[in-house]
């Protein structure tokens, strides 16, 4: 991880420029498209923690995201504060991440898909089924958002601020897990699990802790969408939404910071914006992500970085002499 | 923002003339801004085009002007799911300014933006039937001219016992809230007439084939289904290879038998009996307007999703016109919607009750081969059908809402 100025202040810019949106964007509906983008982000850089750097593709986040909601969202409608219900779903749901992780990471690759997949589909089986409680179809209704030290999040840009901030949090955690020695165990053993396992790591345990801390970020995100929609009902927990959170990774770069939060991007700004000028908008959201499988395999972000190097690179080349050029190359 | 937004107006002249001069138009009156939810992409898409084609006839009938206010349409596609539901309610409130909302489609969609357009107040004209946004928990901003889920069933409840003289039937309808809720309907006042409901069937709503669940209905005289969609298609062929056609009567709730299906039955529907808010040969004068603009239009047989929004555009021509082209103040214009008594409609006349919901006709049909085609005959009128059917409505409130075991079926086999 080599630090290039020229990136960290592009990263930079972007962020003041997330950071002060609600000063300039004067239209409240791009505010609300603006948080939609980072809590789904949320959820992609959670996700990433396994796919990326764990090596673990999961179908079952959508599972874990809803329950988090629902847990939030059925303790407040039956007269819990929000005070109670939050830190009851983020425990709830890390207590239901353990039971996915120790059921899931009994295998690898297809078969560990192929759990999550069930798993996610029997939480949303059950918010379907188990109507007494869930009120299945029909969904829970939330009545209000919170109002931490007596700001009032049901204002847009407020609430935009709120998400940005735990945004900001989320992806301070990412960069301090990627740099940790934890970090390095996890990427680890993903590419060389039997090496590692050879050198004494306990492999099941670093994917178990990358397992819990995706679900920790997943149950922030659950709770930040039902506090935006106020309103969760079992369609959120179908497969539908792990496989969208899944190509929000891929599509912008799995094992990347920037990557999920690109991806989760492309996908929102497609369903919600391009929506309402192109009919057929999941035909260009499926044109793109084949254009992006195409050229770029590694994801959108890395993939333009790719792109980038190689065309500053070739400018370089053209100016310098032969002998300093393979000089050059070596240094880098 | 260079890229000119989707209406449905754009065959008329108004896009051409805005985009030329559009600092004119826009001083000369402030049009009246529809925001129609509908689905364009995913399962829902069908009835969702169906919304769309309604709502476009009425405008092009009143050539975009009703009660002398200009009109413009934002079509908002939720993708049939209450997270885009929701979204879009916000778009077309928040970016596009519109005065009112038609839609959405569904019923989940419906429970997602209640509690919004509640907060936002404004008014909203529902097709989707969710019962409870007019019951136990009324949003004083919507009203719903085309019928609750079970305002319909009741009243085939009513016929399948006084009438067709069923004693023991079968239901089966998907297994989700508009399922639940018209099998609900259908079963309390089935069983309160005398007959008894002895099987409930809940195939999930993408049942590739029905025979397993046909297999099961057992020794019955009838069964009522509520299918929707295309459902109705795909359980009706199957009912029919069965052999059971002509052997076991069917009834069904208002999607069942929808007539914009009807080009897409053959045989296996004929003789099935539905109880639906709209018929398309109803003899009304705008019914034939409408019946005729659709055949020329798209080529088909209108059915109750686009009569609906033909019908909550006629809402909004009247509240205008009751207002005198003032609609600024939501307040007023809510309570002109809610205070509408209309008489001319594809539906016939009809007027809301206090929760917003409507109280109108509902009709018997028979399918029936006819000349080589086939149409559903209209055997029997109820008139003035409210959704709490004959029922006190503070008594009927108190009750929970239809669902999967609500009202307990006791003569279950």
């Amino acid at each position: 991880m080599t630090s290039n100025p020229g990136r960290t202040g592009f990263v930079l810019l972007l962020l003041a420029i997330l950071a002060t949106l609600p000063l300039w964007m004067t239209s409240l509906y791009y505010v609300n498209i603006a948080s939609q983008i980072l809590f789904w982000a949320v959820f992609a850089l959670g996700l990433n923690v396994l796919v990326g750097y764990g090596g673990l593709v999961s179908l079952g986040h959508a599972g874990l995201f809803g329950f988090s909601g629902y847990v939030a969202a059925l303790l407040m409608v039956n007269g819990y504060s929000h005070a109670a219900a939050l830190p009851a779903a983020i425990i709830g749901t890390l207590l239901m991440t353990a039971v996915f992780a120790a059921l899931a990471l009994r295998s690898t690759g297809i078969s560990f898909l192929m759990i999550t997949l069930a798993l996610g589909q029997i939480l949303w089986g059950i918010a379907y089924r188990w109507a007494d409680v869930t009120r299945g179809d029909n969904g829970v209704n939330v009545a209000g958002r919170p109002s931490p030290f007596g700001i009032d999040l049901t204002e847009p840009r407020a609430f935009y601020v709120a998400v940005f901030i735990t945004f900001i949090l989320c992806l301070l955690s990412m960069l301090a897990l990627v740099r940790s020695p934890y970090g390095a165990s996890l990427r680890g053993t993903r590419d060389q699990p039997r090496r590692m396992r050879a050198l004494g790591f306990n492999v099941w345990m670093i994917r178990f802790i990358a397992f819990l801390f995706s679900g920790f970020w997943t149950a922030v995100a659950g709770i930040l969408f039902i506090y935006y929609n106020q309103f969760i009902s079992p369609q959120v927990m179908a497969l539908q939404t792990s496989a969208e959170a899944l190509l929000m990774v891929i599509s912008g770069g799995t094992a990347t910071l920037a990557g999920p939060v690109v991806g989760a991007a492309i996908v929102v700004i497609m369903k919600n914006v391009v929506s309402a000028y192109v009919e057929r908008w999941n035909m260009v959201l499926g044109i793109i992500f084949v254009l992006i499988i195409s050229f770029m395999p590694e994801g959108l972000v890395p993939g333009t970085a790719r792109l980038w190097r190689s065309m500053m690179g070739r400018r370089r080349a053209a100016k310098m002499p032969l002998g300093l050029k393979v000089a050059g190359e070596g240094s880098r | 923002m260079t890229v000119e937004r989707r209406t449905i107006l754009k065959a008329g002249l108004a896009t051409a003339a805005s985009v030329a001069m559009p600092t004119v138009l826009r001083a000369q009156a402030a049009p009246f801004r529809i925001g129609l939810l509908t689905v364009k992409t995913g399962p829902l898409a069908q009835g969702g085009i169906q919304m769309e084609q309604g709502l476009a006839t009425f405008l092009k009938e009143k050539n975009n002007i009703l009660a002398g206010r200009k009109v413009e349409v934002i079509v908002a596609d939720t993708g049939g799911n209450p997270a885009g539901a929701r979204t879009k309610a916000q778009e077309v409130v928040e970016r596009d300014k519109v005065n009112i909302i038609l839609g959405p489609l569904a019923a989940f969609e419906l429970l997602a933006l209640t509690d919004y357009v509640r907060q936002q107040q404004i008014p909203l004209i529902s097709l989707a039937a969710a019962e409870d946004v007019t019951q136990r928990s009324t949003n004083p901003w919507v009203i719903r001219p085309s019928a609750t889920s079970g305002q319909c069933s009741h009243v085939m409840g009513d016929y399948a016992a006084k009438e067709m003289k069923l004693k023991r039937v079968a239901t089966i309808c998907e297994d989700f809230a508009f399922g639940h809720e018209q099998v609900g309907a259908f079963l309390r006042v089935f069983e309160e007439n005398g007959g008894k409901v002895v099987k409930k069937l809940w195939p999930p709503l993408n049942a590739p084939d029905f025979t397993p669940f046909i297999a099961q209905i057992g020794n019955v005289d009838g069964v009522f289904m509520g299918f929707a969609g295309s459902n109705p298609l795909k359980f009706l062929r199957a009912y029919a290879d069965l052999g059971l056609k002509g052997q076991i009567p069917v009834t069904g709730g208002w999607t069942a038998l929808d007539d914009a299906l009807l080009k897409s039955f053959g045989d296996e529907a004929v003789g099935a009996m539905s109880a639906t808010f709209y018929t398309s040969d109803h003899n009304t004068e705008s019914n034939k307007r409408f019946v005729a603009a659709m055949a020329k239009d798209y080529d088909v047989i209108p059915g109750a999703y686009s009569a609906g929004m033909y019908i909550a555009g006629q809402c909004v021509e009247a509240a205008i016109a009751k207002l005198d082209g003032k609609t600024d103040d939501k307040q007023a214009l809510m309570a002109a919607l809610k205070g509408l008594s209309l008489t001319d409609t594809p539906r016939g006349a009809f007027s809301f009750d206090q929760n917003g919901n409507v109280v109108g006709d509902v009709f018997i049909r028979r399918c029936e081969r006819q000349g080589g085609k086939l149409v559903n005959k209209t055997i029997k009128t109820y008139e003035k059908v409210s959704q709490f059917w004959t029922y006190d409505p503070a008594e009927f409130v108190k009750q929970p809402v239809y669902s999967r075991d609500y009202p307990p079926a006791k003569n279950l086999q």
